[in-house]
C-alpha cells in the first residue's frame, strides 16, 4: 500500500483507469484527445489554459503535465507565469466578490 | 570559456562509454526495449537505405560557440577540421552521385578556410547547397560578416539554429548573447532577400528544446516563431524545423546532471512512431566526417560508428550502389529520431 495520496509515477498509469470500466475511460480519452487538438484556440493556447486550471484545481499530477506540455508547444516562461496569475486572479477575485454579499447582507441587517 | 568534454577529458567524451550509459545506465534503461526490437515489430530491421538523397559533409568540429545540447561537442577548442584533399575527394564522389543535396554543416562550417572555395565548386556542379549556421558566426570577423552575400550570389540555403524566440531560453542553451547576435544575423539575412516572400533565397530556422522535453508540433511552433520573431523584430523566415534532441554528448551530460535521463528516455521510446521510423534520414542520407570516414548520420559520427564494414568505409573508396546496399547501423540514441512527429535535419518527418 501507498504511504503516500500522490506519487509522480501514477501519472503515468492515468490511461489504465480503463481497467475497471473501459467503455466510459475510452469515451473520456477520445473526448480529452479531441479537446485539446488545434482548433479555433492553438494547441499551445490550450496548453496554457490547462496549466492555469491545473493550478486551480491544485492537481500535481496535471501541474507536471501540462509545465511539460507548454514548454513543448513553445510556451514561454513569462506566458506561463501570466497562465498562473490569471489562475490566481479569478480564485482571489470569487473569494473577494463575496465580500458584496457580505456587505449587502450588513447593510440589511444594520440600522 | 567552456570547454568541450573532449578537452575536460569528461567520461562522455568516450563513444562506448555513451553508449553504455544509454543501454545500462540504470534499471529502467535496462528494461527498455532495444531500438532494434521496435523495429523488428514494424519489419524494418535490417534498417536499409532508400537511396541517397543528402550529402551531408561535417566539415569541422571547430566552432565560436560551445552550446550546452551540442551533439558535436564542438568548440574553439576542437581542432579536426577537413582538409582540402578530402573536399576534392567529395567533390570526385559528387560527380558520380544522385544526391541532390550537398548539406554542410560542423561545428561553424565557415570556419573551415576551404568553405568558399567548397561552395563555389558545388555550386558548379549543380546541386542543391544548405548551410547549416550557428548565425553568431556571421557578426563576427569582417570574413564572416561578408558572408550573407556570398551565400546569395551561390544561392545557397542557410538553415540556422534559434532555439527559442526569446532571449532568456536561447542563451540559456547557446551562451549569453547569442539571442542578440543571432538577431543581428537574421535582420542581415533579411535585408538581402533571406526569407522574403518573392525571393528565392531560402532561411529555415532549427528549433530544438531548451531542456528535457520534446519538440511541439512543427507547424504550430512555426507560426508562434514567425509570430514573436515578426512583432518583436520585423525578422521573417521561410521554414521552422523541429528537431529532438539525441541523448549523446553534452546532452547527455545535461541528461544525467539534471536527472532526467531515465524519464527522457521513457518518452522517447514510448513516443516511437512507426511512421517516423519509416521515414528516418539516415535512410536517404550519408554522412561524411571531417577526415572522409563514411556513417549513416551525423549522430553516428559522433558516436564513432561508421557505416557497416561491407560498405565504402571513405570517401575515397565512394560506391553509391554499394552504400545504397548497406545496413544502417543503429542504436538506443535512434529512439530520437522516431518520437512523435519523427526528427531529422529538416524537421519533423510525418504530418502531425
Amino acid at each position: 500500500m501507498s504511504d503516500s495520496y500522490y506519487n509522480p509515477k501514477d501519472l503515468k498509469k492515468f490511461e489504465d483507469v480503463g481497467e475497471f470500466g473501459p467503455e466510459l475511460a475510452e469515451k473520456f480519452f477520445d473526448y480529452y484527445g479531441a479537446v485539446f487538438e488545434e482548433g479555433a484556440l492553438s494547441a499551445r493556447e490550450k496548453a496554457l489554459i490547462a496549466l492555469a486550471v491545473s493550478h486551480t484545481v491544485q492537481c500535481p499530477y496535471c501541474i507536471d503535465a501540462y509545465t511539460t506540455e507548454s514548454l513543448e508547444k513553445g510556451a514561454s516562461e513569462e506566458q506561463m507565469m501570466e497562465a498562473v496569475h490569471v489562475a490566481s486572479a479569478i480564485r482571489g477575485g470569487s473569494s473577494l466578490v463575496h465580500g458584496v454579499q457580505m456587505m449587502n447582507k450588513t447593510k440589511d441587517l444594520s440600522m | 570559456m567552456i570547454k568541450s568534454l573532449k578537452t575536460l577529458n569528461h567520461d562522455l567524451s568516450d563513444p562506448a562509454y555513451q553508449l553504455d550509459v544509454l543501454n545500462n545506465y540504470s534499471e529502467s534503461l535496462r528494461q527498455q526495449p532495444k531500438f532494434k526490437e521496435k523495429l523488428e515489430e514494424i519489419d524494418l530491421y535490417p534498417l536499409r537505405p532508400t537511396g541517397i538523397e543528402i550529402f551531408q559533409m561535417n566539415v569541422g568540429y571547430m566552432c565560436n560557440m560551445t552550446c550546452k545540447h551540442c551533439h558535436v561537442d564542438a568548440g574553439p577548442d576542437r581542432d579536426e577540421i577537413m582538409t582540402k584533399k578530402t573536399f576534392e575527394q567529395c567533390l570526385e564522389a559528387l560527380r558520380n552521385s544522385k544526391a541532390t543535396t550537398v548539406d554542410l554543416t560542423g561545428g561553424a562550417p565557415e570556419m573551415n578556410p576551404h568553405f568558399r572555395w567548397f561552395v563555389e565548386q558545388v555550386s558548379d556542379l549543380g546541386k542543391d547547397i544548405i548551410v547549416r549556421s550557428n548565425l553568431t558566426i556571421l557578426t563576427t570577423a569582417p570574413k564572416y560578416q561578408e558572408l550573407p552575400d556570398f551565400f546569395a550570389e551561390h544561392g545557397v540555403e542557410v538553415t540556422c539554429s534559434l532555439p527559442f524566440y526569446n532571449k532568456s531560453r536561447t542563451d540559456r542553451q547557446r551562451g549569453e548573447g547569442t539571442y542578440d547576435r543571432s538577431i543581428e544575423a537574421l535582420k542581415k539575412l533579411n535585408k538581402i532577400g533571406y526569407g522574403k516572400e518573392g525571393s528565392d533565397l531560402e532561411l529555415n530556422l532549427v528549433y530544438n528544446p531548451t531542456g528535457a522535453f520534446l519538440p511541439g508540433g512543427q507547424e504550430s511552433l512555426e507560426k508562434e516563431f514567425k509570430r514573436q520573431l515578426d512583432n518583436k523584430h520585423d525578422i521573417v523566415f521561410n521554414n521552422l524545423f523541429t528537431i529532438t534532441n539525441l541523448p549523446i554528448s553534452r546532452y547527455l551530460n545535461f541528461l544525467l546532471e539534471s536527472d532526467n535521463l531515465d524519464e527522457y528516455m521513457d518518452r522517447l521510446i514510448t513516443s516511437f512512431n512507426p511512421a517516423a521510423a519509416k521515414g528516418v534520414m539516415c535512410r536517404d542520407t550519408i554522412s561524411v566526417g571531417w577526415d572522409g570516414t563514411l556513417y549513416d548520420c551525423d549522430f553516428n559520427q559522433m558516436l564513432e560508428m561508421p557505416v557497416e564494414e561491407e560498405a565504402p568505409q571513405h570517401i575515397s573508396e565512394w560506391n553509391e550502389a554499394k552504400l545504397n546496399e548497406r545496413e544502417i547501423k543503429i542504436n538506443q540514441h535512434c529512439f530520437g529520431c522516431t518520437a512523435g512527429a519523427g526528427s531529422s535535419c529538416g524537421g519533423a518527418t510525418t504530418e502531425q
